[in-house]
Order: structure tokens, then C-alpha cells, then sequence
């Protein structure tokens, strides 16, 4: 399903949505049992995440400094660094560089950046052709697809996609070739792209961490497509933001700790690699050039505001993957390249508030995302920022504004709103005696349509706690 | 220009200019705090074994041998379980350079997408997760890691360390950064296809790893 619309529409398309449902009831608990086994293997694990903070928050503090320091490096290794303030800058870098060694055919490791800049429409509007070589990826390009998630891109998808998609677009394949087990699935494209990889003239990865200390990026995959994609062709193309620098090789090694166990429940993914620069004298293979196209696409807006801790995401999808919202809709229907709770605060800075402003309502403030992510950003608190900020724009819909307004009136007369609820709850009590439960209420049809209102037993809160101090005799 | 955009933007956000000479070198002079996990910190014989559990627990095949000397022979033993042909491409590592093939049909140099077997040694084992580092240069061509379908990786029992930091010390004392670090954990493998784990993606399917002892 694409988003199209607005997010309410998109939710509820995705809900009625039995393919997406199946794909979500099938995934959703290896992610968090898997987590939890890992951290439960890893007595450490709390320790590493404090500290995780600790490195981030200090490198959002200096940030001019290890940027600097960054770029330094990566030159002194042999390496170019483009600085693109927005969007638009790092596609032009891409292409001028594509253009200069004059590549017909880029293969692309996963990289969420180059989402969030649309690259491959670009590049395909240039004469170039882009071929996304992680395996979710690469049917999602098969399919005209964005990616539901940002580690599981084709989270979404069942097997029967998989293989009416491959059908369709490997037109070589005899009619009566099988794809009975995923082993079918995988091998076929690991031979297509195989061919791909050898003929590239140029490969983009993205950077799970920039090392200021070195110049290198690192990457980490399971498939090793991203290995391939830095390795064979000529030109390496890194895309990525500012904010993925950190000071050391010791702060990449916490931080790595913490990824993989966050993102997949694994120790360690298959794959971590850092490169830093062009091939060197003596060595047999690697990239002639290397280039790091530097984002920065708002995220420098985002120092010394509310929204500051945002910049120490290192884009594990453990909010997501925790998340009561995104279990129920997917990713599509949040209509942005990041979805989940990350993206319900990442992507109206991206968009701006007016675009996204049902994004940092969908949550119902459980707390989950915070709990377990691995830098311990206050998601649920940064999601509250943009909402005062939506309501301040008068961006909120009328109707919930005179609703706030009709509890404002009642929260600031204590005595009337203990009043006014208490004769509420007993008359809803009174009413839903007989079954417990209502399945109709006025002004309640939103809820009432999916699913039935509790009938209150007995006394609110405040009542209740009188009556029992008066008892203790207090 | 961009840099001096981006550079700006950030000072705005932080309420400050660019740092003082004095403030740069006590930020380039910060040691890293290191946490690492107390698990891999014993002495070699558990170091050892805790590496040979983790390759395993992450669908990596181990085998140990007693010396240099005997290497030839577990290898031709593991590809003929394997139903392989006895030929393989080797990285031109003095260490391999220097061994004994026996019967073996062996290629050194870079591996060729052909090659269906390759040779690589290890410049380091990491106990903590089973992982081993493959830094590039000109007698560890990164290709050999990822093209063959199977991967034989040669690592001296003594070269098993307790943790990523140690193997990065251990780099670090050779000289310079190499162009290519791999730090690798298992073979190969996918879950995008119904989140279900499917081994052998685009790298190799299997990795064997051989533990030699008594080789410093």
C-alpha cells in the first residue's frame, strides 16, 4: 500500500488491509523477543546504553569541532567531502560526481538518507540507472515501492509478492522455475545482482557512524550488499547526515554494541566495516575514489532546540518495532521516509509542522519507544513539543479545540470537574450495569465503531480515596 | 558555501562562535570511556572457546588444529564434506604464502568471482561475538572476503582477544588506519524476505573458520 492522503485515511486503509495485518502478525514478535533475549544476554547493556547518550549528547555539543575534524580526516586519507546544505545540494553533488566519471549504472547499498533526498528518481531522471542491492530494497525498486521500515524495508510484503514481483521483472526466468522456499527467492536475486555489482560504475552506501578521529565511515549489514557496493566499482559515493559523527573508534565500538542488539536482537550484525578513503598504494582492489556527500537537510536547526536529542538517533527501528501505533498500521501510512514514533518527530522538521502534524498525534504517549531505545531519547516528550507547537499554529482541527476548550473550562474549577466527572461516572455506571459495557455512546462514535466502552464500577478516584481516608479516620 | 552554512548554523544553535585553540585541543585530547562487556575477558583457552561458541551460534562451522602443519589437511578434509572440488583461491599472506598445500589446487591473489573457495588469514578473532577483523591492504584483498560462495578464514588461537577494543589496539599499533576494516560475524544472511532468516545473500553462504594453536 502507498501512502497517498492524509495519515487518518492511511490508517485506516492499512487496517482494513489483510495482506499488510498478516505481514505485521507474522514479524512484529520475533523483533521484540529477539531484542530482549539479546539485552538479557548482555549484563551491560544499561551501562552501554548511558553511555551511548553520553557520546552523542557530547557530540552534538561540539559539533562544529568533530565536523571539522571529520572532514579533515577523510581528506587527509584521500577522500572528498561535499557539504550539501539541503536536499537538493546532495543530489547535485551525486550527480557531478556520477557525471564526472561518466557511470551509467550506480548500485546502491541501504541508505535512508538518500530516501529522504529521493536519489533514485533523480539519478533515473539523469540517465543514470540506480540498482538497490539489499534485498528488501531491491523489490521494493522492483515494485515502485517506498520502504515501510527502516532496517526491514519490505517489512510489508508477503511471499507471494516476492515472487509475483520477480516474475514479473526477471522476464528470463523459465515459466515453470519454482519459488517454493525463500532459498529460491534469495538465490535468484543474489545472481541477478551478482551481475549488477561487477558492472556498476559507481557505489552509494550510507554511514551508520562517521569517525571524526579517522575519516572513516562504517556501515553494517547482514547481506553484505553494502560490501560489495564499496568494494568492486570504481567510485564509493557515502550519502549521509551530519549528525552521524562521533569522536572515536571507542565511541563507534559502544554505540555498535548497542545497534545490532536494538535493531535485530543479534550480538553483532554480519557485517561492520570501515572504510576510510580512496584505495591505497599496494593494496588489489577497492574504490579509486571516495566520496562523502554531507547532509545536512535541517538537522542543524535541531541544535540548541527541544528537539536537540532527536540528533542522537542511530536509526535502529527498536521504537518502531515496540511501537502500538506502528503494530497496527505499518509504516506506509505515516506518509514519510521514517516512520514510527523517530519519525513522528524526525519528519515534521523535514516536511514542517503544517505537513505533518497528524504524525506526533499518532502515539498514545505508552512510553515503549523511550523504554527501549538505545540512546534514550524522550520520543513520547519531543512528540508533546511539536503538538504545543500545533496547537499554537491553530493547526488543531476545531473540533478538538472546543474540546479542550470545554475540559479547560472544567480543569480550572476543580470542585465543578470532580462534580461534573463523578456524576458522569455513576451515571454510566447506572446505564452499563446490566452488560458491563457499551456499545454505543454519543460524542463517542470513533471509539464505539472498533470496539466497546467499559462501563465504570463504582466511584471516580477522588470519591474513593475521601471515602477511605475518612475511614482510616485521617 | 555549504560548509560555512552548515558550520554557522550549528554555532547559532549552540549560542556560541567557533571554539578556542584551547577548547580544541582538551575536545582532541578526550579519551573515550570504554564499557566492555565482562564476558570475553578470561584467559586464552576461554577466550578460545568463546569464540568458537559464538562462529557457531551464528551459523559458522569452527575447526582446531594443532599447528601450521595440519592446516592443508583440514581443509581438504572440510571440502570434501562440503562435496567440494579440492582447488581454492588463497590471499597472499606471508603466513599462507609459507604453508604447505599438499594436494590441494591453490591460487593466490584476489579472489575472481569464479572462485568458489577462498583462503583468507585473520588479523585478529574477537571473543565477545564470535567476530573476526579482516583489515585490507596488499596481502588481504577485500574481495576474497565476500566473493566465494564459502569462506575459509585461518585464525591463530593466540590472535583471540577479549574484546573489539583490543583488536583495535592491536590495528592501531601497526601504523595507520588500512583503507578497509571488516569486522565479521557468521556467514552471509537475509531477513527481509518475511522477516524469516535465510542464509547466503550476497556474501558467502558458509564460513568455516580454523582455530591453528601454537602458531604466534
Amino acid at each position: 500500500m502507498q501512502s497517498g492522503g492524509g495519515f487518518s485515511e492511511n490508517a485506516a486503509r492499512a487496517m482494513a488491509d489483510a495482506g499488510l495485518q498478516k505481514a505485521i502478525a507474522k514479524a512484529r514478535p520475533h523483533f521484540v523477543q529477539r531484542r530482549q533475549a539479546a539485552v538479557d544476554r548482555l549484563p551491560e547493556f544499561e551501562a552501554l546504553r548511558e553511555a551511548g547518550r553520553e557520546i552523542k549528547d557530547h557530540t552534538i555539543a561540539n559539533l562544529d569541532f568533530y565536523l571539522e575534524t571529520y572532514a579533515a580526516a577523510v581528506e587527509a586519507s584521500g577522500g572528498v567531502v561535499h557539504w550539501c546544505a539541503t536536499a537538493e545540494d546532495a543530489r547535485q553533488a551525486v550527480l557531478g560526481i556520477c557525471r564526472k566519471v561518466g557511470a551509467k549504472t550506480v548500485t546502491k547499498g541501504k541508505s535512508m538518507v538518500s530516501e529522504e533526498i529521493g536519489l533514485n528518481r533523480f539519478l533515473a531522471a539523469h540517465a543514470i540507472t540506480p540498482v538497490e542491492t539489499d534485498l528488501g530494497e531491491y523489490i521494493l525498486q522492483l515494485r515502485d515501492e517506498a520502504p515501510s521500515h527502516i532496517i526491514a524495508p519490505a517489512f510489508h510484503l508477503n511471499r507471494d509478492a516476492w515472487e509475483e514481483s520477480f516474475r514479473a521483472a526477471h522476464t528470463d526466468l523459465p515459466v515453470d522455475r519454482v519459488f517454493r522456499e525463500r532459498r529460491d527467492i534469495l538465490t535468484e536475486a543474489r545472481g541477478k545482482l551478482r551481475e549488477k555489482f561487477l558492472a556498476a560504475d559507481v557505489g552509494i552506501t550510507g554511514a551508520n557512524f562517521l569517525i571524526a578521529e579517522t575519516g572513516s565511515s562504517v556501515i553494517v549489514t547482514n547481506e553484505g550488499n553494502g560490501d560489495l557496493t564499496q568494494t568492486l566499482p570504481r567510485v564509493h559515493i557515502v550519502v549521509t547526515g551530519i549528525e552521524k559523527v562521533v569522536p572515536t573508534v571507542e565511541d563507534t565500538l559502544t554505540l555498535l554494541r548497542l545497534l545490532a542488539r536494538s535493531a535485530t536482537g543479534q550480538e553483532m550484525s554480519v557485517y561492520t566495516t570501515f572504510s576510510t578513503g580512496a584505495r591505497r598504494v599496494g593494496d588489489p582492489d577497492g574504490p579509486e575514489e571516495y566520496h562523502v556527500v554531507l547532509l545536512d537537510n535541517g538537522r542543524s536547526g535541531m541544535v540548541g532546540t527541544e528537539f536537540q536529542d532527536m540528533l542522537r538517533c542511530i536509526r535502529c527501528a527498536a521504537c518502531m518495532n515496540h511501537c502500538p501505533v506502528y503494530g497496527a498500521i505499518g509504516g506506509h501510512a505515516y506518509g514519510s521516509v521514517y516512520p514510527g514514533p523517530m519519525g513522528a518527530v524526525l519528519t515534521p522538521m523535514l516536511q514542517g509542522i503544517e505537513a505533518a502534524a497528524a504524525l506526533p498525534n499518532a502515539s498514545t504517549f505508552c512510553g515503549k519507544c523511550e523504554s527501549v531505545c538505545p540512546v534514550k531519547i524522550p520520543l513520547p516528550n519531543l512528540m508533546r513539543h511539536w503538538r504545543e507547537r500545533e496547537f499554537e499554529r491553530h493547526l488543531t482541527p476545531a473540533a478538538m479545540r472546543y474540546g479542550l476548550g470545554v475540559w479547560a473550562f472544567f480543569a480550572r474549577r476543580p470542585a465543578l470537574y470532580r462534580l461534573a466527572t463523578r456524576g458522569a461516572a455513576l451515571a454510566l455506571g447506572v446505564l452499563g450495569r446490566s452488560r458491563g459495557r457499551f456499545g454505543w455512546l454519543p460524542f463517542a462514535g470513533a471509539w464505539t465503531r472498533t470496539r466497546d466502552f467499559p462501563a465504570p464500577e463504582g466511584d471516580t478516584f477522588f470519591a474513593q480515596y475521601a471515602a477511605r481516608r475518612k475511614e482510616q479516620g485521617l | 558555501m555549504s560548509r560555512e552554512a552548515i558550520l554557522g548554523a550549528v554555532r547559532r544553535g549552540l549560542k556560541r562562535g567557533a571554539l578556542s585553540e584551547g577548547e580544541r585541543a582538551m575536545l582532541a585530547a578526550r579519551v573515550a570511556r570504554r564499557i566492555v562487556p565482562a564476558r570475553g575477558q578470561l584467559e586464552l583457552a576461554g577466550r578460545v572457546a568463546l569464540f568458537a561458541e559464538y562462529v557457531e551460534r551464528e551459523f559458522g562451522t569452527v575447526a582446531q588444529v594443532a599447528g601450521l602443519g595440519d592446516v592443508a589437511g583440514a581443509i581438504a578434509d572440510y571440502l570434501k564434506g562440503q562435496g567440494l572440488p579440492p582447488a581454492l583461491a588463497v590471499s597472499p599472506h606471508p603466513l599462507l604464502l609459507g604453508l604447505n598445500f599438499g594436494g590441494l589446487a591453490v591460487r593466490f591473489g584476489t579472489a575472481l568471482p569464479s572462485d568458489a573457495v577462498c583462503l583468507t588469514e585473520a588479523f585478529a578473532g574477537i571473543a565477545e561475538t564470535g567476530t573476526l577483523m579482516l583489515p585490507s591492504g596488499p596481502m588481504r584483498p577485500t574481495s576474497n572476503n565476500l566473493l566465494p560462495d564459502n569462506a575459509l578464514v585461518l585464525v591463530r588461537a593466540e590472535r583471540i582477544l577479549a574484546s573489539y577494543e583490543d583488536a583495535f589496539d592491536l590495528l592501531r599499533a601497526e601504523g595507520a588506519m588500512p583503507r578497509n576494516v571488516m569486522l565479521i560475524t557468521g556467514p552471509s544472511r537475509s531477513a527481509d524476505i518475511e522477516q524469516t532468516l535465510e542464509l547466503g545473500a550476497h556474501g558467502p553462504r558458509r564460513l568455516h573458520v580454523l582455530i591453528v594453536h601454537g602458531a604466534a
